[in-house]
């Protein structure tokens, strides 16, 4: 006997854990499948839409209004900017005060940890007072033993992007801290704990030894930024008992991979999607699938089976997501003659040369960077004839193809909108 | 030019060379190598591996002269872990999901355990780094990993290599070790005195002894010894109340269901009768959990050895083989296939199942459950992290949720901090009880007064950090099912 839903959702990241919870908005049972950890923990935990034109113009000040020109098949076309509207207000409902920028339809400005600006159409509180159209002068500070973020680098190349401010950068030693490789992890814990650490003055709490390791650098700035190692469970906590220590607002600038800002959004879905009563089975990837063949219709996927060390489970449901993600993911894999799609084998359109795959050009127009599932516009992954491979599967996030997230800044905002389209029109058929 | 590699030039075409994973594959459809050496420990003795390299794959007929099979790896004694060393882009993802380097100031994490340790060995005068015994074995860093990383395999290779190569064999640590990792051997003598064995274990003047000479912490209370084992109570029982040949399970209890908490094994007969399953109970050595952990490879392939043919018979006689622990489960299905080449170790890992997650796909259990109900307490659920490797974790709260009268509240995704023998050990008490610290706040936040998980150790740390008193699921199913109350487990400590 299968393990029974209505709704199937492969894959446990923005894009899957959205058309889970946006299926779960109708009266329908949903799983949410998926294998390795998703990708969030290498993402900056922005939710960008659209930052710079597929011709790599920008930044894009309205995301809304490019929109409009992108060509036929790039995901945001297929689903139109409406639902892209939609979607967001789905994910400020999701997100609550975790999330700021809804205010406007235009992109905020956040610093990066390379000093770099990203446009972006969401941000995580703990960054709010970091933007960079903001014009208060701003402390960044960096710490030894975290080599990802040298923040007088940092303030430099702000400065040189043309910042409206003056920015600084200062590097001091993390208070508890011994291990030259710590774990970001490490970090967090240590704050969102409290724990109590050895300093120079003797014993004291992690939170204000940081404080007073930062306040002798601290000019006349009235804002202070750290990588965003800020605590993880208690985030909201930290920061403010930082804040309040030094007298002026306290920032995290999004980092590479790891990311706490991405676990601290994983967490957040995965709290509403247990709110929201989808069920989730992690660890255990699918391997294959059966149509519903002979008796029924060949176009029908009857159910997929997932493989738990060895023993083949079949899942069964009436409607099915695949949110499995990119080549990063392994959504989309290549091997030296093909690229595919490992689970349904859904055409995946390339050249047959694979010289032909990439440029010469590392930041030039990548064809691997495209690579990705055609859809129709309910997001059903199309063949090379262009009809639906099933009746039953759409597909959401960086497994469609179409589109350059990395270049574009688009990641979230197509997860977030193909996530909502698929799982709405999965909920309401599946509901049936 | 990788294709120098290969010794002879008489078969070359036959061999496809893939630079990703840098080997040769042989596929049976096209007749082309296909894993030509399997992925075998190193360093362990007298493993009984069979060298792939020099016998035809399953289905070769000998004498055929379409494949004939050569040395491609003339080396290939040892496990080759190249290709999940390779694998890995250094994303950390992994560190990030440590329990122990969270919390652990002196433990470097995951991916210097395993990828980064292993290219430091490719020099020939690298030992083993000593930090390789803090990792706790809990495996979420193979679920983990986005890029089809070994972490667990290589960890368990590196642990088993420093115990052999640097590990002084006289040391305290070495034999509390093995006294720890071999705690079934025993067992069963404690088990023969079980009220005796109880109250001197629950002497202080013991457990101080035990910290002073052995390095045991003292901070925990030994389990109880059951006054009738599970086999005991098996024998006395007559064996089998039901006789199927169409529905058999063979059960595997493992130690702690044995001596320790035979109310779970007993409550997996009763459950699984209830389906009209004929159970059967084969012997059965340690699954090997705790010794993969201290790095006893060389007891934990005895072990297997007597689970792998005792269990593969079971097979044989048309049962499937279930466990009620998760680690044990966990060992059956993963770390027997990465670790051991006895024959039948696949079909042993391939046929092996969690015992609610069987009945779930073989039954209709949700539908038995409707309409029943459980008198008692709301649980508070933790799921073990070698149930979670299983994608278990959403398991227990969804079956749980199909009777009435009680709810289980999962207490989040963190670690219990215990991880079998790794919180005994005086020196990782401090940390085994930092890395529970979150369960034991979600546990007493949650709305409950009872724990439920699956795995022995976790639930002796759920015990030790909240004292609660903690239940098996299969006991919450005999409940429903059977229509049995819930029963306290036996009594406290008879002193």
């Amino acid at each position: 006997m299968a393990i029974e839903d209505d709704v199937l959702v492969i894959g446990g990241g923005l894009a899957g854990a959205t058309a889970a919870l946006a299926a779960a908005e109708r009266d329908v049972r949903v799983r949410l499948v998926t294998y390795k950890q998703s990708t969030l923990r290498h993402a900056s935990g922005l939710i960008d839409v659209l930052g710079y034109t597929p011709e790599g113009e920008g930044p894009i000040v309205d995301p809304y209004e490019a929109l409009e020109a992108l060509p036929e098949g790039h995901p945001y076309e297929r689903v139109g900017s409406e639902a892209v509207r939609e979607a967001l207000a789905f994910f400020d409902e999701i997100a609550g005060d975790a999330y700021a920028g809804s205010h406007t339809e235009a992109n905020a400005l956040v610093p990066t940890h390379g000093g770099t600006v990203k446009p972006t159409a969401r941000y995580p509180v703990s960054t709010a007072d970091g933007l960079a159209s903001d014009a208060r002068d701003t402390l960044l500070v960096g710490f030894e033993t975290l080599t990802d973020f040298e923040a007088p680098l940092a303030a430099e190349h702000l400065a040189a992007a043309g910042a409206p401010f003056s920015a600084r950068g200062v590097t001091v030693s993390f208070p508890g801290i011994v291990r030259d490789d710590a774990k970001v992890t490490r970090y967090a814990h240590l704050l969102d704990h409290d724990e109590t650490v050895a300093t120079d003055d003797g014993e004291t709490g992690a939170r204000e030894a940081l404080a007073t390791m930062v306040r002798d650098s601290l000019e006349d700035e009235s804002r202070v930024g750290f990588p965003a190692i800020l605590g993880d469970e208690h985030a909201a906590e930290v920061r403010a008992d930082l804040a309040d220590a030094l007298g002026v607002d306290v920032f995290e600038v999004p980092m590479g991979p790891p990311s706490l800002p991405g676990m601290r959004l994983e967490d957040l879905l995965y709290d509403a999607l247990e709110d929201a009563g989808v069920r989730t089975a992690s660890g255990v990837p699918v391997i294959g699938y059966e149509t519903e063949g002979e008796s029924g219709d060949e176009t029908r996927i009857d159910h997929v089976v997932v493989d738990r060390h060895g023993a083949e489970i079949p899942y069964r449901a009436d409607q099915y997501v695949l949110a499995t993600g990119g080549l990063v993911g392994k959504g989309v894999r290549s091997e030296r003659e093909r690229v595919f799609e490992p689970i349904f084998d859904c055409h995946v359109p390339h050249a047959e040369d694979r010289y032909d795959w990439f440029v010469d050009d590392v930041f030039g127009e990548q064809p691997y960077a495209r690579f990705g599932l055609p859809a129709d516009r309910e997001l059903r992954p199309l063949d090379a004839d262009d009809e639906p491979e099933f009746l039953n599967l759409r597909a959401a996030g960086a497994v469609l193809g179409g589109y350059d997230f990395a270049a574009e800044k688009s990641g979230a905002g197509v997860s977030l909108a193909t996530g909502y389209v698929a799982g709405t029109r999965a909920g309401e058929e599946g509901g049936k | 030019m990788a294709n120098d590699r290969l010794e002879t030039g008489a078969s070359i075409d036959r061999f496809e060379y893939d630079r990703a994973t840098d080997r040769f594959e042989y596929d049976r459809a096209t007749d082309r190598l296909e894993r030509p050496f399997r992925q075998r420990p190193t360093d362990c003795g007298d493993l009984d591996f069979m060298s792939d390299a020099e016998q035809p794959t399953d289905d070769h007929v000998p004498g055929d002269d379409e494949f004939e099979p050569i040395q491609v790896f003339p080396e290939a004694e040892e496990m080759d872990l190249r290709p999940g060393a390779d694998n890995c882009y250094k994303c950390s993802t992994c560190d990030t999901n440590c329990p122990v380097a969270e919390v652990d100031d002196e433990f470097p994490g995951p991916k210097f355990q395993g990828p980064e340790q292993w290219r430091l060995k490719r020099q020939d005068d690298h030992d083993i780094d000593d930090s390789v015994m803090k990792c706790s074995n809990c495996m979420r860093c193979d679920s983990a990993c986005p890029s089809e990383v070994p972490l667990s395999q290589m960890h368990n290779t590196a642990r088993g290599e420093y115990v052999e190569e640097n590990m002084d064999k006289l040391s305290r640590e070495y034999i509390r070790n093995r006294i720890l990792a071999n705690y079934r051997r025993l067992a069963p003598l404690a088990a023969t005195f079980p009220r005796t064995a109880n109250f001197v274990m629950g002497l202080s003047v013991t457990k101080w002894l035990g910290e002073k000479t052995l390095g045991i912490t003292s901070e925990r209370e030994f389990p109880e010894f059951a006054t009738e084992t599970f086999r005991k109570w098996w024998t006395k029982r007559g064996g089998a109340k039901v006789e199927n040949p169409d529905k058999r399970i063979a059960y595997f209890h493992g130690c702690y269901s044995n001596y320790n908490t035979p109310e779970v094994g007993k409550a997996l007969v009763r459950v699984y009768e209830h389906f009209g399953y004929e159970v059967m109970v084969p012997d059965q050595s340690c699954s090997g959990t705790p010794m993969f952990a201290n790095g006893m490879l060389e007891d934990a392939r005895r072990a297997a050895e007597t689970n792998v043919s005792e269990l593969g018979a079971a097979l044989e006689d048309g049962a499937d083989i279930i466990a009620s622990c998760s680690s044990c489960s966990m060992s059956l299905r993963q770390e027997y296939p990465e670790l051991f080449d006895f024959e039948g170790t696949e079909d042993v890992a391939e046929n092996t199942w969690d015992a609610i997650e069987y009945l779930r796909v073989h039954e209709d259990l949700e539908a038995e459950l409707e309409g029943t109900s459980v008198e008692g307490a709301d649980f508070a659920y933790h799921a073990p992290c070698h149930s979670r490797n299983q994608g278990l974790d959403g398991q227990t709260i969804e079956v749980v949720d199909a009777i009435d009268g009680i709810d289980a509240h999962d207490v989040g995704d963190s670690c219990s901090g215990i991880s079998g023998t790794y919180g005994w050990k005086e020196e990782n008490y401090e940390t085994s009880m930092k890395i529970g610290e979150e369960m034991f706040d979600h546990m007493e936040e949650a709305d409950a007064e009872t724990g439920l998980t699956e795995c022995p150790t976790c639930s002796m740390q759920m015990g030790h950090g909240t004292g609660y008193e903690i239940k098996h699921t299969l006991e919450v199913l005999e409940s429903a099912l059977l229509g049995t109350a819930l029963e306290s487990p036996q009594g406290s400590r008879e002193t």
